[in-house]
C-alpha cells in the first residue's frame, strides 16, 4: 500500500511522502527521508525481512548441511549459495576440482545469471523506464518483447534443470562436483535455444538501450571477482576499482558488516575508508571489462556503454551485456560438454577454517566456515550482496532524492522504487517493502 | 496504488464495481493476491517461472497483489489468496489474520508457509543464542522465539508442500480453485513416484540415507534421479512410519545426532518429522 499525503508546495509545512511497499524487488524495506530548505538533511533506507538467523542454525550441522541450508536464504540465486558454501568447505578439507567440474558449476552459473537477469531487467525493472507498473503491461503494449524475455528465462532455467535437477534449490550439486553428472544429450538438445539466447539478449539490450535514462552519476568503489583466466563468475579473488587484490581468506581485512538500528540487513562497508562500496553488475563490469566478449563489448558500445559505467539506472544495459555474455559462455561450454566420470571428488572431514565467494547476479555472495575435526559447523558467517550493497543504496537515494526535489510525491517516490530496483536488492538475501517516508520541513 | 491503470490498461480499479459474481462465490475474473512472509520468495518465484503459462493465467485471473511481479494494487476482497512464509514476528500474526479476512480461498505455498521453514529450526533453541550469533546489537531484533505454519494463526484452505514447490502443482490448486474442483496433488510418498519412473531405490541398491518413504511425493522424485537420498523437502506423507525409518538409518550408521538433522530441515516444524526429531535429542 503507498500513500501520499502532505503538499508539495515549498514552506514550513513538513510534507510526508510514504510508500509501504515496495514492489518488484526481493525482500521487504523501507525508506526515510527528511529535506530541510531543499536539502536532504538524513536518509535512512530499512529492510524489514525478518531475520532467520542462517548462522546460527548452522552451528553443529554437518558440513555438508551448508550448502542446502544457506540456498534457502535466496531463491532467486540458490546456485550462489550452493558453490560458495561448497567452495569453503572444499578448501578445508583440500579438494581439487578437475576442469571439467570446474566448466560444469560455470555452466550451471550461466543459467543461474540468465533466468536472473532476465528476470530483473526485462520484468521487473524494465517497466519503470516506460512508466508501466508491470510485465504484464509491458506484454500489453510490447508483446514481443516480454515473450522473448519469457523464453530466455527459460533457457536459463532449463540449464539450470538439466544440470541442478531443479530451476529453485537445484538438488544435484554436491562438496566436490555433483551427485550425477547431466546426460550429455540432455545439454545438446539445449545448445540451438543457447545459440537463439545470444541473438535474443542482444536484441533486448538494443531496445532498452533507446530508454531515457536519469541523469544520475556516482564515482563507485567498484567491488568484485577476478580470475585471470576468464570473466569472473563461480571463482577468483576479490578485487576493486582502487587497485586491491587479495585473496578470499582476506576479503573480512578489508570490508566488514555493520550492524544499524534502522535495519535487519547487516550493512557492508571499506574498513579503511568506512564509506559503502558497489557490488554486483557494475562493479564487475567495470572491473572486468576487457574479460568480456567481443560480442558482449559490441553490443555494450551499441547500446551506448564505455568500458566505465558510473550511472546505476544503467545497470539495466548492462544486465543485459552480461546476459549476452552468459549465453555465449553456456552455449560454448554445452556444446563442449562431456560428462565428468567420477561426477564429484571426494575428501575425509577435517578441522579448519575455509573460504568461498561466487558472483551472485547481483554481487559478490561471500561465506566463511569453521570447522572441527569430524566436519561439523562450529561457526558460519555469510555476507550475501545485497547487505553489502545497502549503504550505497542509501547513498544513491540521497543523491537521486536531492537532484529530484522538483518532483511531486508520486513522482519522486517511483524514482526511488526504480533507484533501488536498480539493485532489486534481492532483498530476502538481507533481509520487499519500501515505505517512503520524506519529511520536508 | 498504480492500480488505475494509467495506461488504460482496463485493469480494474479495485472496488469491486464491475466484477459480478459468478458460481461458487468466485468472480468472473477472480483476484489473485500473492503474499509473503519469511521465506526465500522462492515459491512465488515458481509462479513467474511458469514462463508457457504466465500470460494465460494473468488473462484468467486478474493479478491484484504481488509485490515481487508488479507495482499496482488492487484492494480487496480477493478471491484467492497464495501465501508464502512462515510467521517469525509479532507484526506478522497481525498481518496475516487482516489477509484472511480479505481472502475467499487462503492457500499457502511452500514449506514456510505449510511447516514453519529452515527457520523454525530455532524453535528447538533459545531465541537469544540465535539472534546473539548472528546480530551485533541483539536490541535492535524483533522476532517471535518460534516460526510457525500459517495453519497456526489462520483458517487454510489448502496446503502446497515443497522447498519449493513444484510450479506444475502449483497450476493444478490454481486450475482446481478456479474450476470449483478438489486438487489432484497426492499424498503418498516419494516411493511411489520413484517406483512409477523405475528409479531404482538408492536405500536398497547403495545404502544412502534416504526420507523417501516418509515424505510426500510431488518434486518428480527428483533426488533419487541424482543417485542422492531424499531430504525431505517436501514435508511428511499421510501417515509416515517415521520411527521404522529412523531404525534402519541406525543399522546403517548413522548417529542419533545425525538421524535428528535428517528430519530436521526444511520441514523440520512439521508435526511428524518434530516428534521424530526430538525422540533422537
Amino acid at each position: 500500500m503507498s500513500s501520499a499525503t502532505g503538499t508539495a508546495a515549498a514552506g514550513s509545512k513538513p510534507r510526508i511522502i510514504k510508500v509501504d511497499a515496495l514492489a518488484r524487488v526481493e525482500g521487504e524495506g523501507a525508506l526515510y527521508v527528511r529535506v530541510k530548505d531543499d536539502i536532504v538533511k538524513d536518509i535512512k533506507f530499512r529492510i524489514f525481512e525478518p531475520p532467520r538467523f542462517f548462522e546460527a542454525l548452522l552451528r553443529g550441522r554437518r558440513y555438508t548441511d551448508a550448502p542446502d541450508i544457506t540456498a534457502r536464504i535466496c531463491g532467486i540465486c540458490p546456485v550462489a549459495y550452493l558453490m560458495g558454501a561448497s567452495q569453503a568447505m572444499e578448501e578445508i578439507l583440500g579438494i581439487e576440482m578437475t576442469p571439467q567440474l570446474q566448466n560444469l558449476r560455470r555452466l550451471l552459473y550461466c543459467g543461474e545469471w540468465i533466468q536472473s537477469h532476465v528476470l530483473h531487467a526485462a520484468m521487473l525493472h524494465a517497466p519503470d523506464f516506460l512508466g508501466l507498473d508491470d510485465a504484464l503491461q509491458l506484454a500489453k503494449s510490447n508483446p514481443e518483447i516480454v515473450k522473448k524475455a519469457l523464453r530466455l528465462k527459460k533457457a536459463g532455467n532449463s540449464l539450470m534443470e538439466i544440470i541442478g535437477g531443479r530451476a529453485v534449490h537445484p538438488v544435484n550439486t554436491r562438496i566436490g562436483g555433483f551427485y550425477r553428472a547431466p546426460d550429455r544429450l540432455d545439454m545438446m538438445r539445449l545448445v540451438d535455444e543457447l545459440k537463439w539466447g545470444v541473438e535474443a539478449s542482444i536484441d533486448i539490450a538494443k531496445v532498452f538501450g533507446t530508454f531515457d535514462f536519469p541523469d544520475f552519476d556516482y564515482d563507485y568503489t567498484c567491488v568484485s571477482l577476478r580470475h585471470p583466466d576468464e570473466y569472473a563468475i563461480e571463482r577468483g579473488n576479490i578485487v576493486t576499482n582502487r587497485g586491491l587484490n587479495v585473496p578470499l581468506s582476506q576479503f573480512l581485512d578489508h570490508f566488514e558488516e555493520k550492524h544499524v538500528a534502522h535495519s535487519n540487513a547487516l550493512h557492508g562497508v571499506d574498513k579503511d575508508s568506512g564509506e559503502p562500496y558497489l557490488v554486483g553488475p557494475i562493479a564487475r563490469y567495470n572491473n572486468n571489462y576487457e574479460q568480456l566478449s567481443d560480442l558482449a563489448k559490441q553490443t555494450a558500445q551499441e547500446v551506448g556503454l564505455g568500458p566505465v559505467v558510473t550511472n546505476p539506472f544503467k545497470s539495466l544495459l548492462v544486465r543485459m551485456v552480461e546476459t549476452v555474455y552468459a549465453f555465449e559462455e553456456a552455449a560454448r561450454l554445452a556444446q563442449a560438454y562431456e560428462p565428468p566420470s567420477p561426477s564429484f571428488v571426494e575428501a575425509e572431514p577435517k578441522a579448519g577454517r575455509g573460504y568461498g565467494c561466487t558472483e551472485a547476479p547481483r554481487g559478490i555472495c561471500f561465506h566463511t566456515y569453521a570447522l572441527d575435526k569430524e566436519g561439523r559447523i562450529t561457526d558460519a558467517m555469510i555476507m550475501p550482496p545485497t547487505s553489502q550493497n545497502q549503504p550505497q543504496i542509501e547513498r544513491d537515494l540521497l543523491g537521486v532524492v536531492q537532484k529530484n526535489l522538483a518532483l511531486d510525491d508520486e513522482a519522486l517516490k517511483w524514482r526511488c522504487e526504480q533507484t533501488i530496483r536498480n539493485y532489486d536488492p534481492c532483498i530476502s538475501c538481507a533481509t520487499h517493502f519500501l515505505k517512503l517516508t520524506v519529511e520536508r520541513e | 496504488m498504480g492500480a488505475n491503470g494509467k495506461n488504460g490498461n482496463g485493469r480494474s480499479n479495485g472496488n469491486g464495481n464491475g466484477h459480478g459474481n459468478g458460481k461458487n462465490g468466485l468472480s468472473e475474473r477472480p483476484k489473485l493476491a500473492v503474499w509473503k512472509f519469511s521465506s526465500c520468495d522462492g515459491c512465488q518465484l515458481s509462479l513467474l517461472d511458469c514462463e508457457d503459462e504466465l500470460l494465460a493465467v494473468a488473462e484468467k485471473v486478474e493479478i491484484a497483489y504481488f509485490l515481487e511481479a508488479t507495482r499496482a494494487q488492487v484492494k480487496g476482497p480477493y478471491d484467492i489468496s497464495l501465501v508464502e512464509g512462515s510467521i517469525s514476528t509479532p507484526e506478522d500474526g497481525k498481518r496475516i489474520r487482516k489477509i484472511r479476512r480479505q481472502s475467499k480461498v487462503l492457500i499457502t505455498i511452500g514449506a514456510c508457509a505449510t511447516a514453519g521453514g529452515i527457520q523454525a529450526l530455532r524453535n528447538f533453541g533459545r531465541l537469544y543464542d540465535y539472534i546473539t550469533a548472528v546480530y551485533a546489537r541483539p536490541d535492535y531484533i524483533d522476532a517471535l522465539a518460534s516460526s510457525t505454519p500459517i495453519s497456526e494463526h489462520v483458517p487454510v484452505d489448502f496446503e502446497l508442500r515443497g522447498c519449493p514447490i513444484n510450479k506444475h502443482q502449483l497450476l493444478e490448486v490454481l486450475n482446481a480453485f478456479l474450476n470449483h474442483r478438489r486438487p489432484n496433488i497426492p499424498t503418498y510418498s516419494q516411493c511411489v513416484e520413484c517406483k512409477r519412473h523405475g528409479t531404482v531405490c538408492v536405500m536398497v541398491a547403495k545404502g544412502t540415507p534416504c526420507l523417501g518413504p516418509v515424505t510426500q511425493a510431488g518434486c518428480g522424485n527428483l533426488c533419487p534421479s541424482c543417485d542422492r537420498g531424499c531430504y525431505g523437502c517436501f514435508g511428511p506423507k499421510e501417515t509416515p512410519n517415521t520411527s521404522s525409518l529412523a531404525t534402519w538409518f541406525g543399522w546403517q550408521g548413522m548417529s542419533q545426532r545425525d538421524i535428528r538433522h535428517v528430519f530436521r530441515s526444511f520441514n523440520a516444524g512439521a508435526e511428524a518429522f518434530r516428534r521424530e526429531s526430538e525422540s533422537h535429542e
